[in-house]
């Protein structure tokens, strides 16, 4: 029978047929960070348990950090207590951790794929739903909550009850504009924020095998704003490309050994999804939410719909909420609106190539007056690389703050937040009610379109700037 | 976890679609706050004013309604973040039952981590609880009994719900699922020095 990606590394991580479609699974790798690392570690230590398979474990803070130029720990001292707990109990277990403002440090998942700590096939839990973001490299990577995280650390398995699979053919040329983030918000408007809710998505088709790696982290990360588990890119010489060489990737014969197996990991011809869809890219403009759920969502082009167009009566009455919550009118042209803030950062967005694309769009101009912009790296290594192309200069030329690496603006939880009642275009994944502060109005879109935002002070189609 | 039987109370109808894990608790109150005292928290930016008094236009602020342990929901419900703060927030204004057409994936596992049970029902049918209670909440009682695996209504309906055995046998007993699977110990290591034979590239690169 031929078989899905998802079926090949699902059925090689069972341990157990625990009945109802249940399995005990074997986890590769977990990754823990300072927002409920160190206490899940800690609540173990309480009950008497250690983490089963340390060398397995990775951490970085990256929540409930600062993102203050010069920051330290203790610049948010609420986040430095969980730094504490997370520095203490990863000792004591003999966790590898990336400490904060050392080499390797970075939001979570981005750092996974830099440091080779996520490959093809492996299974891969931490407790973030954006987890899917690993999902990339072509690994079933998913998050959990608290509760499974303990069990994880304690046991490197989990139970999970096999999830149905999605998967998603975009196909044809991209248009100019049109960045991952584009596709993936496109697909989220088109088949809504629950759609693929516990799924496990496939991204495929020729515009997919055309995006580099971090652009299918980038379409991988908002799998969980389709409501589904995990996020999948079938690995190719893309991926093989983007992993050789990385800290804890493979090398020499183990190199070659992996290779033969991820050359077997792609979905068999003939394999079957329980849903299948297919999207034209000559379908997709670049995209703009107006709302406060990812599927609220549009063409930079059009305008803030009605809800008394809205297809049925529950839609109706969120819309409405939304567009109050927004301070948008319905029938307003999107383009023109007037932004206060702009947010360059997140898992979604913080690669390397996300901040180029966003500094390509500066050419030399500067940010409008009454906007704040920051632009916070993914990682050390992001900002590193950056800087040593100059970008950080680029961005401060215009009016851009430049700032340390974390989750930041993306989840205000470390002291950084978006003003009440501010309008930011933000190239994070999330625009719900209070999301980036209380009162913050948030419109997710690319890095190209958040930077041409910041220089218009407004809405913009970046095809057009 | 808490163990879980069956409760009966008037449900409170808050028929919302795509309810996310940030409405039900912010994140800010994760920082620094444990497993208890995130009650006061839950719904926080809907439930009070901005001068810290109680909204009376949120649901379940209503009288006929504080503290009821069933909650009333349309889809996607806990849609969102992993943060396991949404059920113990949850949990800490009394609720031990959300009653939704589907859940956020990660906020339904994390449900039966901690003894509140989500039961999926179609939303017709939970349309007409919400207004066979909105009828007469004063005296409108609903019970959900995970024993039996049925909703009763208001007006005495009997509604069968499924949920999958080994959750349903840990919550009825509150039982670890840690000690559940450390039963599976030998399979473990099993699985494991096959796996290192095999797939060794997965093992050698973070020893
Ligand atoms: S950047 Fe945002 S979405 Fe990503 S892990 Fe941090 S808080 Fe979560």
């Amino acid at each position: 029978m031929p078989k899905t990606m998802f079926d090949k590394i699902w059925d090689r991580h069972v341990i157990a047929d625990l009945g109802e479609g249940w399995s005990l699974l074997y986890l590769d790798r977990i990754l823990v960070h300072d927002l409920s690392g160190g206490r899940a570690m800690a609540e173990l230590a309480e009950a008497g348990r250690r983490v089963a398979e340390p060398r397995k474990v990775f951490a970085t803070p990256d929540h409930a950090v600062s993102s203050a130029p010069g920051r330290t720990a203790a610049s948010y001292p609420k986040g430095e207590r969980l730094i504490n707990s997370l520095r203490e109990r990863c000792a004591a277990e003999g966790v590898r951790m990336f400490d904060l403002n050392k080499p390797g440090n970075g939001i979570v998942h981005v750092i996974a794929p830099e440091l080779g700590i996520v490959l093809p096939g492996l299974t891969l839990a931490c407790g973030d739903s954006h987890t899917c973001t690993n999902g990339g490299v072509g690994a079933m990577a998913f998050g959990i909550g608290a509760s499974e995280l303990g069990h994880a650390l304690a046991t490197q398995t989990l139970p999970q009850r096999r999830p149905g699979t999605f998967r998603i053919r975009f196909e044809g040329e991209r248009p100019a504009g049109v960045t991952a983030k584009d596709m993936i918000l496109a697909a989220i408007g088109r088949f809504s924020a629950a759609a693929g809710t516990g799924m496990a998505m496939e991204y495929a088709g020729s515009a997919v095998r055309a995006l580099s790696m971090e652009e299918r982290l980038t379409l991988c990360n908002l799998s969980i704003e389709m409501g589904a588990k995990v996020g999948m890119v079938a690995p190719d010489d893309v991926t093989f490309e983007y992993l050789a060489g990385r800290e804890y990737a493979p090398k020499g014969a183990a190199w070659e050994a992996a290779l033969r197996d991820w050359r077997e990991l792609p979905s068999d011809p003939g394999a079957t999804f329980t849903r299948d869809e297919v999207i034209h890219m000559r379908d997709i403009a670049p995209q703009i939410t107006w709302g406060t759920s990812p599927e609220q969502v549009a063409a930079v082009t059009s305008h803030v719909p009605d809800p008394r167009e809205a297809p049925n009566d529950g839609k109706r009455a969120a819309w409405e909420a939304a567009l109050d919550y927004m301070g948008l009118q319905p029938g307003q042209k999107l383009e023109g609106t007037k932004v206060d803030w702009v947010f360059i950062g997140s898992c979604t967005n913080s690669r390397l190539s996300d901040l180029r694309a966003a500094a390509e769009v500066i050419k030399g101009r500067k940010k409008a007056e009454h906007v704040t912009a920051w632009v916070v790296p993914g990682s050390e290594t992001v900002k590193a690389e950056a800087e040593a192309e100059g970008l950080h200069i680029r961005f401060r030329e215009a009016g851009f703050e430049w700032r340390e690496p974390g989750c930041a603006l993306c989840v205000a939880a470390n002291g950084e937040s978006v003003p009440e009642g501010a309008r930011c275009v933000s190239t994070s994944n999330r625009n719900f009610v209070g999301r980036q502060g209380t009162g913050a109005r948030t419109h997710l879109a690319s890095p190209a379109m958040a930077a041409a935002a910041a220089l218009a002070g407004a809405i913009v189609d970046v095809r057009s700037f | 976890m808490e163990n879980f039987q069956s409760v009966t109370g008037c449900a409170i109808p808050l028929m919302e679609a795509n309810v996310d894990t940030d409405v039900i608790i912010p994140i800010q109150r994760l920082v620094g706050t444990g497993r208890k005292g995130l009650g006061e928290h839950a719904f926080e930016r809907r439930r009070y004013l901005p001068d810290g008094s109680e909204n009376p236009d949120f649901i379940p602020n209503q009288a006929p309604y504080r503290e009821s342990p069933i909650l009333l929901a349309a889809e996607n419900f806990g849609c969102g973040s992993s943060r396991e703060g949404a059920v113990w927030a949850l949990m800490g204004m009394g609720v031990r039952c959300v009653i939704a057409p589907s859940f956020g994936d990660i906020f339904f596992s994390n449900c039966f981590q901690n003894g509140l049970l989500p039961v999926k029902l179609p939303i017709e049918v939970i349309r007409r609880i919400a207004e066979e209670t909105q009828a007469s909440p004063g005296n409108a009682r609903t019970t959900v009994d995970l024993e039996r695996q049925v909703v009763i209504t208001p007006s005495g309906e009997a509604i069968p719900f499924t949920v999958d055995q080994r959750k349903r046998e840990a919550m009825l007993h509150g039982l670890d699922d840690i000690a559940l699977t450390l039963k599976h110990a030998e399979a473990i290591e099993a699985w494991k020095a096959k796996d290192r034979a095999a797939r060794g590239w997965a093992w050698e690169s973070v020893a």
